[in-house]
């Protein structure tokens, strides 16, 4: 098996199994975690293109993506300190009645 | 003989770190406190970190651990044991929608795995693989744009944050 061949599938069986975890778990930061956990498979897919193309623009991209899931973090988790304030649970399902 | 043994101990350190990296996933779906979960996540970013420096893009291995392992996990198990609430999702792991989760996850796997198998032509290798300094010169000169605009989106979320609290202040009194 190639090495690029060998990184995609990992990327693409982390960005899996953090997709399997968003859905199957309950709990609110678990789901979080989980997200993060694609961001990462979606670097790894990222880093391989670029070393194999030779080219930066993939690395970029990688940090671009590291300040995003800053960010990101830092607006969910005060979402979720304030919902597990209001309602005392992290179960996804105590706030089904925010669906529209 | 010794170049080529350390190309083969390079292979093996990659087999290993990716195995390892999807084993720690895995668990993360399995266990149930989510600080375990944490622990879980914060091995499978420093196994990624390890494959990144096999490659060669040892900054982003570098900041692979300074901002996720560090400021973005660390913040993670803060909050977890602030919030350490004994609610039903400890006990009970998985929602309703577990089977059909499993299902989609495993035909997403399958699409994936076969796209990468039959579509994949591999683009022509270029012997000069880039450092640091290609790095930032290409960084600065290119995507200085992408920088500013992520530089607005930072000061975005800060203001996000700030309203989120100052918002639920209000309504409590």
């Amino acid at each position: 098996m190639d090495k690029l061949q060998f990184l995609l599938l990992v990327a693409v069986a982390l960005f899996a199994i953090g997709l399997l975890g968003v859905i199957v778990r309950r709990n609110l930061l678990v789901m979080l975690m989980c997200m993060e956990l694609m961001l990462n498979g979606v670097n790894l897919s990222l880093v391989a293109f670029a070393q194999q193309t030779g080219t930066a623009a993939g690395a970029v991209l990688v940090f671009l993506i590291f300040v995003v899931a800053a960010a990101e973090i830092a607006i969910a988790i005060p979402i979720v300190l304030l919902l597990a304030r209001r309602r005392h649970t992290l179960e996804a399902d105590a706030f089904a009645d925010l669906k529209g | 003989m010794i170049e080529n043994l350390l190309q083969n101990l390079d292979a093996l350190l990659l087999v290993i770190f990716g195995v390892s990296a999807l084993v720690a996933a895995a668990l993360m779906i399995v266990l149930r406190h989510p600080m375990q979960v944490a622990m879980a996540l914060i091995s499978t970013m420093v196994f990624l970190g390890g494959i990144y420096g096999l490659v060669g893009v040892h900054f982003i291995a570098a900041f692979q651990v300074l901002i996720y392992v560090s400021a973005v996990m660390v913040f993670m198990v803060y909050v977890i044991m602030l919030l350490d609430v004994r609610d039903p999702s400890f006990t009970r792991r998985f929602s309703t929608l577990l089977v059909p989760g499993i299902v989609a996850g495993l035909l997403l796997l399958a699409v994936l795995a076969y796209a990468l198998w039959h579509g994949l032509y591999a683009p022509a290798r270029t012997t000069a693989s880039f450092g640091l300094q290609e790095f930032s010169i290409a960084f600065l000169n290119e995507y200085w744009l992408h920088f500013e605009l992520t530089s607005v989106l930072l000061v975005a979320a800060v203001v996000a944050a700030l309203a989120v609290i100052k918002g639920t202040r209000k309504n409590h009194g």
